[in-house]
């Protein structure tokens, strides 16, 4: 019998690590971003189908990066835990801290585990609240460990820059229409420097609006309305965050019914 | 807990038999629960009362809900048990929603209901059934259906309107009569709160307007919209003018004779 060579366990976690980031570097980033009404969600995803962004309970959302089928699983695994916890207590007792260490113990367990490789993705699950100062947004790398955000975060292959590029330029306030075009701004910025602009078909929207006067307050931002806001801000870049948090507050109302079926 | 589960499982409190049942159990009722369509969609409301046996268990029940954005639920029956059957039927339409990215048909949804109410039929046979009425509207085919079920959980889809529940025989005979194909969905939510005054006169079990507490029927209309309850103004100035009108005419509108 042949003796194993001697890995030692630093070496053997750094490994791991290494071979997670990679997977996680190959894919195209998502951004979330904080606004005046809410949180908003960008992700640069040509699918209509597979979506990286998605809802997780009422208040809760839930973004990705990385393996398709690794993150799906953990998403679906976190819409169940969610709405069994709902139904058993309350609704009110459903929150982003909660799942969020429910991912942190599947993370973790899964990296450290030996018997299987580490999921190469990256999550992020945030919770609006009642005001800015309420919400929440909890950033998951690979390893299982959380990293509590403000303002905006960036996760994904090319997320450093993009993150250092959001948290210069984001502010507190910021109308919806702003916010989006940072995140598009930010995503389109690749790590050889270049700059790509991102039309609305690229990217995947969404938004955990607090000002919806349903109990779900995440909804998808269809490519009609995302095309409005990007261009609302190139015509007339120095717009008052005024005026078009007003334009999209009535663009909200008009895709109320939507709001379910935009899902599909 | 573990020891028990592994050693005496039948000692368990949810495992213990339960004592014959003697008579019915007493618990409350709910009673009377309407539905019509009109060219928009579709209505459903239903009274508020409760009662047990012949007492009055609660006068401000609600018993009409939401299901999911396109759809609703209201139930007569056992009022803790259809609770939770509702309670239980929108977690599986949120779930499914979330889950697979796209909402069940109306039809599957219907379905689903049906299975629910036969699951329940050990304790309907002991006294404690629940029958909903389930409404929605069908966002491919464009139109308000309704769906009335039986005990066993027996489904049918009703055309232009429907009842269930103790007082909806005499709610019935007022939809009936006051039933057009044209009806607005002002006129719609107006017919139903005629039809649930109908069956109040003639119901012990259901709960008319209460003129003194100000407590209205639950009136919920669903169109393409999606779901909207009626809110207090609205619903009490209906009310009241089915009110006003019974002041001259008790038995309410009366139909043509030919």
């Amino acid at each position: 019998m042949s003796t194993p060579f001697y890995v030692s366990p630093q070496q053997a976690m750094a490994d791991r690590a290494e071979y997670a980031r990679k997977g996680i570097a190959r894919g195209r980033s998502v951004v979330v971003l904080q606004y005046a009404d809410g949180i908003v969600f960008v992700a640069e995803n040509p699918s209509r189908a597979l979506h990286k962004v998605s809802e997780i309970y009422d208040r809760i959302a839930f973004a990705a990066v990385g393996k398709y089928n690794e993150f799906e699983n953990l998403r679906i695994g976190g819409v169940r835990y969610a709405d069994l916890r709902g139904y058993t207590y309350d609704r009110e007792d459903v929150t982003a801290r909660g799942l969020a260490n429910v991912y942190a113990q599947t993370l973790g367990t899964i990296f450290s585990a030996n018997s299987e490789k580490p999921y190469e993705v990256e999550l992020i699950v945030a919770e609006v609240g009642a005001a800015p100062e309420d919400d929440q947004i909890y950033r998951l790398p690979h390893d299982g460990s959380i990293v509590d955000e403000h303002g905006s975060v960036a996760v994904g292959g090319n997320s450093d820059p993009i993150g250092s590029y959001m948290d210069q330029r984001h502010r507190e306030g910021m109308s919806l229409g702003e916010a989006l075009r940072l995140g598009a701004e930010a995503l389109g910025r690749d790590s050889n420097g270049s700059e790509r602009t991102l039309t609305a078909e690229q990217l995947e929207v969404a938004v955990l609006d607090r000002t919806r006067p349903q109990k779900r307050k995440f909804k998808r931002v269809p490519a009609a309305q995302v095309t409005r806001l990007l261009e609302e801000g190139s015509s007339s870049s120095g717009s008052s965050s005024g005026s078009s948090s007003a334009a999209s507050g009535a663009e909200d109302t008009s895709g109320e019914g939507t709001g379910e079926d935009g899902e599909s | 807990m573990d020891f028990l589960s592994a050693h005496a499982p039948d000692q368990l409190p949810g495992n213990r038999a339960l004592p014959p049942v003697e008579g019915a159990v007493q618990a409350p009722h709910g009673t009377t629960i309407v539905a019509i369509a009109f060219s928009g969609g579709v209505v459903l409301a239903g009274d508020r009362r409760a009662t047990m046996g012949n007492v009055i268990a609660q006068r401000d029940i609600e018993k009409v809900f939401p299901a999911d954005e396109f759809s609703a639920v209201g139930i007569a029956g056992t009022a803790g048990l259809a609770t939770e059957m509702v309670k239980l039927f929108q977690l599986e339409l949120e779930h499914f929603e979330k889950v697979e990215g796209s909402t069940l048909s109306l039809e599957g949804k219907a379905n689903r209901l049906s299975t629910m109410i036969r699951s329940n039929l050990g304790m309907a046979l002991q006294g404690l059934a629940v029958v909903p009425l389930f409404a929605g509207y069908d966002v491919e085919r464009r139109k308000g259906r309704i769906f009335s079920y039986d005990v066993t959980g027996g489904r049918s889809e009703e055309l232009g309107f429907a009842g269930v529940g103790s007082g909806s025989v005499f709610a019935r005979g007022s939809l009936k009569k006051l039933y057009r194909e044209d009806l607005s969905e002002q006129q719609a939510a107006t017919v139903v709160i005629q039809a649930l005054y109908d069956a109040a006169d003639d119901d012990s079990a259901t709960g008319g307007p209460d003129m003194t507490r100000r407590i209205y029927p639950v009136v919920s209309v669903i169109t393409e919209d999606g779901y909207r309850r009626l809110g207090e103004e609205e619903v009490s100035e209906l009310a009241r003018a089915v009110y006003e009108g019974r002041l001259q005419l008790p038995n309410g509108p009366q139909a043509p004779v030919s």
